[in-house]
């Protein structure tokens, strides 16, 4: 342990086993054949997408693998399909790749702005949604909208398939319930709401490329018969997760969209369910509380007008 | 070790490595390309940017078996017939390069940007170039130089097929 070190950081290398070093990385062609060359390896294999967190978590000895099983050749792993009741989404698509999708633009604004604010264009030509998910990073830029938006994720692994709603697969910062040694999430389903509906993304970082999100926030909204029938708010980095700022949702139900007042009410009700932090990289927590208002605020406003 | 093949510059490479080294360090030791260089070596000031299938990527960032198969372009592989590419040109012109650290990862996503849009906005360059850190320019001569490199590109066009774009 060295003195800059926390004693967590020392117990999570040790448990990392600082010795193992990468000694392969393989290139399956097919999803079936990544859960097989898991299975070979039994704990010691992980699944790589982009790698632009993983590569660095090795050499730090955050993390470790003796193989890397690399998706990001896996045709399905990079497809896009729109369904008359949703998108699917594969998990090996790039933050560019999403962000530039003419299709994700038209229905899901929120989720292209997200991606198009991760790290820097570098960072986005390599760095895919599924990655983001599975570092479990609670402001990730992509994955926040992707909560907003109710996304669910198919994870395939060694003990069979399963879909799981995104906001239920993070356990803590940077642990995700998808064990990358022993599964692999295959699709990301975003539903198309019943309706009308608008989404919008909103963040503030200390500069406007490559720094990481003060706060940021993403909302849907969905009317039925000139009324919110259903509203998600979520904002970040405020807890562990994704918060959901589900107060603030309920008092929207049953209002009309175009209540300035009322949207304005619920983004004061999100700011007083957030609990942010004090951070002396992010700002202190009575800062970013305020921000978490100004962001729901933009993000509703804006969700609320595209409803057109 | 691992056998790794791909195209560097045109030209097919074969070479034994160690998957765990990321691919900023085998283009410089390995291979000799130390143009490419490695300033943060955490993905966050873009000096190691390469080109990976035509995209600008960080270099240090990246497993260097996820080369595989796949064609890489370093700032060595720009030069034609040692003659220099026009976005070289533009950029000693105008005066876009000082310490030069920065400098061939810059040039590397200008290329993509001028492939991409062959005469960017403003904001198209501020967004292209938004993941270099460069201390010495104040960045207003790579606008300069973006901007002369697009009319030397069209230039060079014009005189190739007789039309402008």
């Amino acid at each position: 342990m060295t003195i800059n070190e926390s004693t967590g950081q020392a117990l999570e290398r040790e448990r990392a086993g600082r010795t193992m070093k990468v000694a392969q990385h393989l290139f399956p062609g097919k999803i079936e054949e990544c859960i097989e060359m898991l299975a070979r390896y039994g704990g010691n294999a992980r699944i790589v997408a982009g790698g632009t967190d993983l590569f660095l978590w090795l050499k730090e000895g955050k993390a470790s693998a003796e193989t890397l099983v690399d998706v990001s050749c896996i045709k399905e792993m990079k497809a896009l399909e729109e369904r008359s009741d949703c998108l699917i989404l594969g998990p090996g698509l790039t933050h560019a790749e999403v962000a530039s999708n003419p299709v994700v633009r038209r229905y899901f604004p929120a989720l292209s702005d997200g991606c198009r604010s991760v790290g820097s264009p570098q960072i986005r030509n390599i760095g895919t949604l599924g990655g983001n998910i599975v570092s479990a990073q609670p402001a990730a830029d992509s994955v926040v909208p992707l909560v907003a938006l109710g996304a669910e994720c198919e994870i395939r692994g060694l003990s069979g398939s399963r879909t799981e709603l995104l906001e239920e697969l993070f356990l803590g910062v940077g642990k995700s319930r998808v064990d990358p040694t022993r599964e692999v999430i295959t699709r990301i389903i975003v539903k198309k709401p019943e309706g009308k509906s608008g989404n919008a993304f909103a963040r503030i970082a200390p500069r406007e490329a490559m720094a990481l999100p003060v706060i940021n926030a993403a909302v849907q909204l969905t009317v039925d018969a000139g009324r919110i029938s259903a509203a998600r708010i979520v904002t970040a980095p405020v807890a562990v997760a994704p918060f959901r700022a589900r107060k603030a949702e309920e008092c929207l139900i049953g209002k009309q969209p175009g209540s300035i007042g009322d949207l304005k009410r619920a983004a004061k009700i999100a700011e007083e369910e957030a609990k942010p932090r004090d951070s002396l990289v992010r700002g202190s927590g009575e800062y970013r509380k305020a921000l978490v208002k100004d962001l729901v605020e933009q993000a509703l406003l804006r969700a609320a007008g595209s409803l057109g | 070790m691992q056998a790794l093949k791909c195209v560097v510059n045109g030209k097919d490479v074969e070479v034994n490595v160690d998957p765990s080294r990321s691919l900023v360090d085998v283009l410089r030791t390995d291979l000799g390309l130390t143009g490419t260089k490695k300033g943060c070596g955490e993905g966050e000031c873009g000096a190691c940017t390469i080109l990976l299938d035509g995209k600008p990527v960080n270099s240090c960032i990246i497993p260097v078996m996820k080369a595989q198969g796949r064609n890489i372009l370093t700032i060595e592989g720009l030069a034609e017939a040692g003659e220099l590419h026009p976005i070289q040109e533009a950029f000693i012109e105008a005066g876009a390069v000082q310490c030069g650290f920065c400098t061939p990862g810059v040039i590397l996503s200008a290329k993509s940007l001028l492939e991409e849009f062959e005469n960017p906005s403003q904001e198209e360059i501020t967004e292209a170039l938004s993941g270099h850190l460069c201390r010495c320019t104040g960045y207003l001569q790579f606008y300069d130089a973006l901007k002369l490199a697009a009319e030397k590109i069209a230039e060079k066009k014009k005189a190739t097929y007789g039309y402008g774009g």
